[in-house]
């Protein structure tokens, strides 16, 4: 047993990707079709304003609301901010301002960017015009951006639309992409760089004494935080096991795999792994296991039988 | 106290150091001692806490499922009544203020917390905003709250200087406050969205905060002077920016309606401002009177860990209590772009 050594953590990049595949609703797709279409479409609320971008149920009553109607593409700023440092995604990549921009014929405001040499080609209450996307998928980017223009605004109100378009918009893809840089803390980096020189530690807990493998820092039955690393293992029993029958996306194993809890000698918990080296049906509680490290591996790659009897049950009914 | 079924107090608060960077510690790694130290404070043990509930978020960790982890740290074997909130810890001291009323629980645990430093929380709060309209343009947090410093002065409510004495004034309070991450002279730096310079925005960092409710006598038992939770209520406003009064917070002013704050005066207020702009649109919903102590502490301008900072209010606002320099004092947390999603909750000591 040794205490642990000063923190000297592992950290790595991760990058979580995710593509959301939202459907729409009848007015939301109606308004992002009609962006494909170069046409601004709101919907009016049940005490008669015109909001744009449209939703579909009233924001004071929560009514259903589907009166839609098409407002100019010329507007009002209503508020704004210069944005010096334009970020990754952002519609614009040289510096901007972000708008709500109130389009004639709305009484509510869209958020978007607007193209402006500087921040002080920008005020409150200045007159702003689409700039379309030259392609256009239906799709709030679709509006590329707002640009300045002299139009005062526009004569007549919003006028009705029925919202029918060929080929209409029914869903969008959401892409998102956050970037982090991932420190598992210090009682996993302990584990990892461990099993990097094929050896297992785990942590035991001051006050109950359990020893935790993988160790994550603290004894969820104590609350406390384990400090005291200890050396486990190599080989280990197997407590409880199933069989796998479906190939994983990418996976290089033949099913059907065994894939067990395996409870290493002196560890209070059992951590997971395949099974190998021995037939899938002929796997069974209390196996004598051994892990197996390939060339160059930072973890074991399965497990072995060690050819030992099998444990006997009391010695790991209370790890199943 | 006729006003809900029990009395229920803030019995005890602790928080960790708020630090830009806590690289070398895991969540649970980070919260633990908080935990300890809030529980130190009451005498109680882990398994002796009727109902735990917290308060993170996934987007800020990167993985599913993040609270689990710290979970460990609270000693949750054997099984615990338990609950999480993807929201600011004040939410989940909301819920746990519910479940003691209904009386299934005459104490509870309620924990925050939030790590910014592995991601940008810039681009991660993006992710909470309308997902067909806004976020596919990713406008940041300091982008939408700049939008609502400029409505603001656009009004005359406020300029550039005022905001600038807000920044100012909050972390010259947070001189006393050793938790604080950003403390004493701020330069006010440059625009970071105009018209917010870095001075009017809060500083990014990691953070831990825990609270111990209990329930009538017990409350009185483990703490000398509780801090009673008179009034709690939330309350959220359209998702739609375009669609809300920027310079005004009625959500905030409704929930402070129903907690009960204008029903008397009060001496201490501990607001969660992240943006300097903000602080004057809270005072406005809450007709704050120019006596009131506001954000004492140094506020969220002073540090703002994610999740963690509403709770912060209420504990902050709650050991004023305890130590006997308030006698009623209004904490509020907001979530959301723009002071979307708004909580107060009055707390009182007793007279004495
Ligand atoms: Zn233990």
């Amino acid at each position: 047993m040794t205490a642990a050594s000063p923190p000297e953590v592992l950290r790595a990049p991760l990058v979580v990707e995710f593509p959301f595949t939202r459907s729409l609703g009848p007015v939301q797709s109606a308004f992002l079709t009609g962006l494909r279409e170069g046409t601004v479409l709101g919907v009016r609320t049940s005490d008669g304003k015109v909001m744009v971008p449209p939703v579909e149920y009233d924001p004071v009553t929560a009514e259903e609301i589907r009166e839609l109607v098409e407002v100019a593409a010329t507007g009002t700023v209503t508020t704004w901010a210069w944005n010096e440092h334009p970020r990754r995604q952002q519609p614009l990549d040289t510096p901007f301002a972000w708008v709500l921009v109130r389009l004639d014929g709305s009484d509510t405001a869209l958020l978007h960017a607007l193209d402006a040499p500087g921040p002080d080609a920008v005020r409150t209450g200045m007159r702003v015009r689409v700039r379309w996307a030259a392609e256009r998928t239906g799709a709030i980017t679709d509006i590329a951006c707002f640009e300045p223009c002299d139009d005062g605004p526009a004569d007549g109100g919003p006028t009705p639309h029925d919202g029918a378009f060929a080929d209409s918009v029914t869903g969008i893809v959401a892409e998102a992409r956050l970037d982090y840089v991932y420190s598992p803390g210090r009682a996993q980096t302990a584990y990892i760089n461990a099993l990097s020189e094929r050896r297992t530690v785990g942590e035991r807990c001051p006050s109950c004494h359990k020893v935790y493998v993988p160790p994550r820092g603290a004894c969820p039955t104590c609350g406390v935080a384990t400090t005291d690393r200890v050396e486990v293992g190599p080989a280990g029993t197997v407590t409880t096991y199933c069989i796998v029958n479906i190939k994983a996306k990418n996976l290089d194993i033949e099913v059907p795999y065994v894939y067990a809890h395996i409870a290493l000698d002196g560890a209070d918990l059992a951590l997971h792994g395949r099974i190998g080296g021995i037939p899938y049906d002929q796997v069974r509680m209390g196996l004598r296991v051994e892990p197996v490290w390939t060339e160059g591996g930072r973890y074991p790659d399965h497990y072995r039988p060690t050819g030992e009897p099998d444990a006997d049950y009391d010695a790991y009914k209370e790890l199943i | 106290m006729a006003r809900h079924a029990r009395e229920v107090a803030v019995v005890a608060f602790a928080q960790s150091d708020h630090l830009r960077r806590t690289d070398e510690l895991s969540e649970v790694e980070m919260v633990m001692p908080v935990l300890h130290e809030v529980l130190a404070a009451t005498g109680l043990k882990a398994g002796e806490i009727g109902f735990t509930c917290s308060g993170s978020s996934d987007y800020l960790a990167g993985r599913a499922f993040s609270f689990t982890m710290t979970l460990d740290g609270v000693g949750a074997w054997p099984p615990i009544s338990e609950s999480h909130v993807e929201m600011d810890g004040a939410w989940a001291l909301y819920e746990a203020w519910v479940k003691i009323q209904t009386g299934e629980a005459d104490t509870a645990l309620v924990y925050s917390y939030g790590k910014s430093s592995p991601g940008s929380v810039r681009d991660v709060l993006t992710r909470q905003l309308d997902p067909y309209y806004v976020a596919p343009l990713w406008p940041d947090a300091v982008a939408l709250a700049a939008l609502q410093a400029q409505a603001l002065i656009d009004t005359g409510e406020t300029d550039e200087a005022a905001l600038a004495a807000v920044g100012a004034r909050s972390r010259d309070a947070a001189v006393a406050n050793p938790h604080a991450q950003l403390r004493g002279p701020v330069p006010q730096g440059d625009y970071q969205v105009r018209p917010l310079r870095t001075g009017d925005c809060p500083p990014v960092g990691d953070g831990v905060a825990a609270v111990v409710l209990a329930a009538g006598d017990l409350a009185r038992r483990l703490c000398e002077r509780p801090a009673w939770i008179t009034g709690i209520d939330h309350r959220i406003e359209a998702h739609s920016l375009g669609l809300r009064d920027l310079t005004d917070s009625p959500s905030t002013r409704l929930a402070a309606e129903h907690a009960g704050v204008f029903e008397a005066p009060v001496d201490t207020a501990e607001l969660h401002a992240p943006f300097s702009s903000q602080e004057i649109v809270l005072r406005k919903a809450l007709g704050l009177a120019d006596d009131v102590a506001v954000n004492p502490s140094g506020g969220a301008l002073a540090a703002n860990p994610m999740m963690a900072a509403g709770l912060i209010r209420i504990g902050e606002a709650a050991a004023r209590i305890h130590r006997g320099a308030s006698r009623r004092a209004v904490a509020h947390a907001t979530s959301g772009p723009c002071l979307q999603q708004n909580l107060v909750a009055v707390l009182e000591g007793d007279a004495r």
